[in-house]
């Protein structure tokens, strides 16, 4: 059962089709995983669920029924949360505020007390290592950082999260923290949409990967049977292509 | 006894009671999170030398006239520290409120109006200018630096010509507003009993803030902490009061004053609008993913900082009991701007609090009284006030650099 479903997705700019066709499906409980090259139209599809950009054309499902969003704010009401890559966290509020950035319990004498008793209890939920919602978000690490991100979007109890390129600018240790966040996510029954260029990452947390390219469907595989090569192959269009041949060279080593 | 919500993680070094709080502090400071550190010490410094050098400096009498002349410079950096917290900045302040000044006493003397028509008429002047600001600078995106230094010169030429031939007005010295700027000091028996209230209700606040946490499950302030922070401030209003009150007491447009800063105080750290300003200051494009609604955040602090400096004006005015057309001229801007970067406020956005503010205008006035003391000449106090200013930027540039280097930024 899927609680978002996409068909017949298209979208352009202008002369250029960004996206074309394009069908997805997301369950309660599953980690999709969105993979494409620059300009596959990864993040048009991210702005099209997160009420960015509207589709030209195409129908989506949430729940059981057609709905369209508008808006960022329309998403946001249907329970679709979205997790950009820069985060957009402001460095000199600390956790807390950041959390609640927004979306303040009592606007005109701030309820400081029940908005720290829910932090607490969302960062629980992902058990983030967060030692105190009381410093600045400049004191945390970047996995740190994209914990309270995460951990926003989950304020307003959404259905589906999309997660734009996790653990992009970070290290070894602080990816595995994220991608433990994710698979509490799916723990918790939210359908998980992550977009993302690491084939480990890919290979480590998601149930599903849908591949695009060139604004177009290019195979929806399910992880365990797949090899990395296979979607590389299917992101770059063939099994001879340049990173295949790069490969096959190194293989044979530095031969004239 | 069992660990509180916020207290969990073993990292967390535990510090309850007085000692954890005063630890608290210095290790706050040693990251580079001076807060209020460099005032205060800029403060007793200045003070120590003032008094060495003449020693009228601290007398009772001394101290209550710079807290008059306090007042003026010291609400329109209160609208000053509001732009800098959005990383804005108006540099036209001082023009404003000599145009406000203007106004009033065109309105009040030559044509006649009763006075609260001729304040009120000044104070939305000064709110429709920042109202102006504002949508120069969301519609076009122009710098609210070019915008008010236009206006600086602009607002000038204005308060010229509203003045017109008239040149200098004197307000009459019987006039409720010169009397309130001039003679009105508050009674001693109704200081001490405010600077009881003001603790009291520091105490309670806190303990009922406490309460409401520890019910929660969250850690919160001891009895003693809150005890011992209540009985400070009461020692230290209870002194001021004292002290003050050996001549002529606490003047009403200091507390006006002091009232503002607490309002502001509220409005700033309590508030959803002061979490946006913060967050405005920090972050504009997270701030608007977050669904602030960003334009309106600028729109409100500029109106804020103009009208400041318009009620600024006419303290100004009534205390100088005439308006000239070198009313908040000369260094009316750079004071107030001064002041607002001495009490902490950066010049980076996003922090700074109302109190800088307070603290900043006293340094400021204390500089300004000192040196007049000293018979020095405004050749001086203009260049040693430079100084002073200069020095505040770079303490504010090295702890934002420390602060970086220890992750607090």
């Amino acid at each position: 059962m899927s609680v978002l479903s996409l068909r017949g997705i298209s979208k352009t700019f202008g002369a250029v089709a960004a996206l074309t066709d394009i069908a997805l499906d997301v369950a309660a409980g599953e980690v999709v995983a969105v993979v494409g090259d620059n300009g596959a139209g990864k993040s048009t599809l991210v702005k099209i669920l997160s009420g960015v950009h509207p589709p030209d054309s195409g129908t989506i499902t949430f729940a059981g029924r057609q709905v369209e969003i508008p808006t960022p704010a329309a998403a946001h009401k249907l329970g679709i949360a979205t997790v950009f890559q820069d985060l957009a966290l402001c460095e000199n509020l600390n956790v807390i505020q950041n959390l609640f950035l927004g979306q303040e319990i009592r606007p005109l004498r701030l309820n400081d007390v029940a908005m720290e008793t829910r932090s607490w209890e969302l960062l629980r939920q992902l058990s983030a290592k967060i030692p105190s919602v009381r410093v600045p978000v400049a004191a945390l690490s970047g996995g740190q950082r994209q914990t309270v991100a995460i951990a926003r979007s989950l304020l307003g109890d959404p259905k589906i999260i999309i997660l734009d390129e996790p653990t992009a600018a970070l290290g070894v240790a602080q990816t595995a923290e994220v991608l433990n966040l994710v698979e509490r996510l799916r723990e918790n029954g939210l359908g998980v949409i992550m977009i993302s260029h690491n084939m480990a990452d890919v290979k480590a947390v998601a149930d599903t990967v849908a591949v695009l390219r060139l604004g177009r469907n290019n195979g929806v595989f399910p992880v365990k049977d797949v090899s990395a090569e296979d979607i590389i192959a299917a992101i770059t269009g063939a099994t001879d292509n340049v990173v295949a041949q790069r490969a096959a060279r190194g293989q044979e080593g530095q031969q004239p | 006894m069992t660990t509180t919500t916020d207290r969990q993680d073993e990292r967390l070094q535990s510090r309850d009671g007085l000692r954890g709080a005063l630890t608290d502090v210095v290790e706050r400071a040693r990251g580079g999170d001076l807060g209020m550190i460099p005032v205060v010490v800029g403060l007793i410094v200045i003070w120590t030398v003032l008094q060495i050098l003449n020693p009228v400096f601290l007398s009772s009498a001394n101290l209550v006239n710079l807290t008059l002349e306090s007042a003026a410079v010291g609400v329109i950096a209160l609208g000053i520290v509001c732009v800098l917290l959005v990383g804005q900045i108006d540099l036209s302040v001082g023009s404003v409120s000599g145009l406000s000044g203007a106004v009033l006493a065109v309105l009040f003397v030559v044509k006649g109006l009763p006075v609260w028509l001729a304040i009120l008429a000044a104070v939305v002047l000064g709110a429709v200018v920042g109202w102006l600001y504002a949508q120069l600078f969301n519609r076009f995106g122009v710098p609210s630096f070019v915008i008010t230094l236009a206006g600086l010169l602009g607002f000038l030429g204005l308060q010229l010509y509203v003045l017109g031939t008239n040149g200098s007005i004197n307000l009459p010295f019987d006039s409720g507003l010169v009397s309130f700027a001039q003679f009105s000091f508050v009674p001693d028996w109704l200081s001490y009993t405010l600077a009881v209230v003001a603790s009291a209700a520091l105490f309670v606040s806190g303990y009922l803030h406490a309460r409401e946490r520890r019910k929660a499950g969250l850690s919160a302030r001891s009895v003693t902490t809150l005890a011992v922070r209540s009985a400070a401030l009461l020692v230290a209003l209870g002194f001021v009061v004292w002290y003050l009150g050996q001549t002529r007491g606490v003047g009403w447009m200091f507390v006006f004053f002091v009232a503002l800063v607490l309002v502001m105080h509220y409005l700033l750290s309590r508030t959803k609008w002061g979490r946006s300003v913060y967050a405005v200051g920090g972050n504009v494009e997270a701030a608007r993913r977050a669904g602030i609604n960003v334009k309106t955040v600028f729109t409100t602090v500029f109106v804020l900082c103009s009208t400041f400096a318009a009620v600024g004006g006419i303290m100004a005015a009534a205390r100088l009991a005439a308006v000239n057309p070198s009313s908040g001229g000369g260094d009316v801007n750079l004071n107030a701007i001064a002041a607002a970067v001495i009490g902490g406020t950066s010049l980076f956005g996003g922090r700074g609090s109302a109190f800088g503010a307070l603290l900043g205008v006293v340094v400021i006035q204390s500089i300004s009284s000192g040196l007049t003391l000293l018979n020095l000449d405004s050749s001086i106090r203009f260049m040693v006030t430079g100084a002073v200013l200069l020095l505040a930027v770079v303490v504010d540039s090295v702890s934002r650099r420390s602060r970086t280097s220890h992750g607090r930024a």
